[in-house]
């Protein structure tokens, strides 16, 4: 019986195989190499050879001063971006259950649904162009009311705010789909019983709209919780430039930057480390919130 | 909701009309503004007098981009990863979702083989141990490098193992009874049936691979071997961004090449606009499925 079940599992086995291998060696060792951290690390001496340091790149790290306001402006645009990026997709999607199965809802889905599937460099190209402060269309809008050129991707006031703005942009139409299901199972005799209890559209929204969704939107929130140290690196590093270090660099460019460009491995591998640890602690945190919460599986 | 037929809600009616299709057109103007761009002749687009509408209609900037062999060369290496991409990785999450998605009776250690998946999900090694990796395994400036390191992806094998499990027993069953083996079950009945879910992944995974600019950027060494978003990357963001002086990047959209640049941008996004509307359909389908799950 027990070789018969084995004879029987064994291709479900041998089926996994091949991914096993690929995510060995493509996730299970760089998360082994993260010891290079504690190392200087020189590439022609690879890992078993280059100099074990301890601490040094991390006490190089938080002695730095860019590293703190790294961090925050990493944080910043990251928690701005997971409130807006909750709050505009909810309110749209509810206005958009206001009009019904028509025509102009399916176009305006359409419309919305698109910048989501755009790669930041096509529309970094297309923000870049259109927010010059010269003679971009925005400018020149603004213009119109005798506002003066406002130089959003090199003004240090400016350049977060323009980030979280255009990621909200790109994504909230997207982001309508999860709201937009989970209107649909609300029981439509519902707002007929309100109606002939008298209640108007605004209190229809708040006491049975909103309670219908509250249980995707505390998923969803609780899901976004593992984003606090996700600035977004696509966007930034397709619309930063020095001029706007100060309030848009994030870690993920920075260990760019540090590692790829400056070649400091140790350094940049240790802010890697810093960021990946961090954010496990958040996802795991959030993952099991929402199991217990909202009883979420992965799997 | 029930409609009311007060002022009030009239009034409601047409402000969330506007409101919404205001919202719906801001999506778009900056798209048609860039085509608008690309079209027009250089000394309109310079004088920033194209709004949405090209001005001195003319498709120079396409047929210089067009006859631009690094252009062409980038769109051959971009193709290749498509194709080969997404055929690679829809066969292994195909194929990994199937065991996956059996009960830990029929498959031991199942569920230590699904959290050795998702743990990458979790936890990742950073960006230069994952570079070196790529580097000690000889992939720097093959076309393999944008295709091996990413070709399991977890998400979709998650998704597809849903799918899987919602499928009937019993059709599983009658095969076996047929003296059917699993690889057959796997390809004769799982995958006919989980069409809509592959279809989906599917175009995820080419959206993806089209839109991967970054790996490409410094996987590649030699430009040649750039697929074409990390091309367009180096044309039309760093040559923009980077090492410019404040005055430089003021000026911007009057450097001579804007049109240019505008039609690069649109070349790039055309594959995805002549795509979306099947895209939508299943993208919508795929993210209502993956989200409800029992």
């Amino acid at each position: 019986m027990l070789k018969k079940n084995y004879k029987k599992q064994l291709p479900l086995h041998l089926m996994l195989v091949p991914g096993i291998i690929l995510v060995f060696i493509y996730s299970y060792i760089p998360m082994v190499g993260s010891i290079m951290a504690f190392q200087k690390y020189i590439p022609s001496k690879g890992l078993f050879h280059s100099k074990w340091v301890g601490l040094k790149n991390f006490h190089y790290l938080f002695d730095m001063p860019d590293f703190y306001q790294v961090l925050w402006n990493t944080v910043f645009i990251a928690v701005l971006k997971i409130i807006f990026g909750l709050i505009v997709p909810i309110a749209v999607a509810i206005l958009l259950n206001e009009i019904g199965k028509t025509l102009v809802k399916r176009w305006i889905q359409t419309l919305i649904y698109l910048p989501h599937f755009l790669s930041w460099v096509i529309l970094g190209g297309v923000l870049i162009d259109i927010l010059s402060p010269s003679n971009g269309l925005v400018n020149q809008f603004l213009g119109l009311f005798s506002i003066k050129p406002i130089f959003f991707l090199g003004d240090n006031n400016w350049f977060p705010f323009t980030i979280i703005l255009s990621d909200i942009w790109k994504e909230f139409g997207f982001s309508t789909i999860v709201y937009l299901a989970a209107l649909t199972t609300i029981n439509p005799s519902l707002y007929e019983a309100a109606v002939i209890d008298g209640a108007n559209r605004w209190k229809q929204t708040w006491s049975i709209t909103l309670p219908g969704i509250l249980p995707v939107i505390i998923l969803m929130a609780t899901l976004s919780l593992g984003n606090v140290l996700n600035a977004g690196f696509d966007q930034i590093f397709n619309l930063y430039s020095p001029l706007v270090y100060e309030s848009g660099d994030i870690l993920d460019t920075l260990i760019y930057r540090v590692g790829l460009i400056d070649a400091q491995y140790g350094v940049a591998t240790a802010l890697g480390l810093f960021k990946s640890l961090i954010s496990f602690a958040l996802v795991s945190i959030s993952y099991w919130l929402a199991y217990k919460i909202a009883d979420y599986r992965i799997f | 909701m029930v409609e009311g037929k007060s002022l009030g809600s009239k009034m409601f009616r047409v402000f969330n009309y506007t409101f919404l299709i205001l919202l719906a057109v801001m999506c778009l103007i900056p798209l048609i503004h860039i085509l608008a761009v690309s079209l027009s002749s250089n000394v309109a687009a310079s004088a920033g007098i194209v709004k949405l509408w090209p001005k001195d209609f003319t498709l120079k900037s396409y047929e210089f981009v067009l006859s631009k062999g690094e252009f062409l060369l980038s769109l051959w290496v971009t193709v290749k990863r498509v194709v080969l991409g997404t055929a690679l990785s829809m066969f292994l999450s195909i194929l990994i979702a199937y065991p996956l998605s059996k009960s830990g009776r029929e498959l031991k250690f199942r569920t230590g083989y699904a959290w050795y998946f998702v743990f990458t999900i979790l936890f990742s090694g950073g960006l230069i141990p994952w570079y070196m990796t790529i580097r000690s395994t000889g992939l720097l400036d093959s076309i393999w490098a944008l295709i091996i390191p990413g070709a399991v992806p977890v998400f979709n094998v998650i998704l597809l193992l849903n799918f899987y499990r919602g499928l009937p027993k019993e059709l599983e069953e009658a095969a076996f009874v047929d003296g059917a083996s699993h690889w057959k079950t796997l390809w004769r009945i799982y995958v006919p049936l989980s069409m809509p879910s592959i279809a989906t992944i599917g175009l995820f995974t080419v959206v993806g691979h089209w839109n991967a600019w970054f790996d490409g950027l410094i996987l590649m060494n030699s430009q040649d071997n750039y697929p074409l978003s990390s091309y367009l990357q180096t044309v039309i963001v760093q040559a923009s961004l980077t090492n410019m002086s404040a005055e430089q990047l003021k000026n911007l959209a009057t450097v001579s090449d804007r049109t240019v640049k505008a039609a690069q941008i649109f070349v790039g996004a055309l594959p995805i606009l002549a795509f979306y509307p099947f895209l939508q359909k299943y993208f919508v389908k795929g993210m209502v499925m993956g989200g409800v799950k029992e």
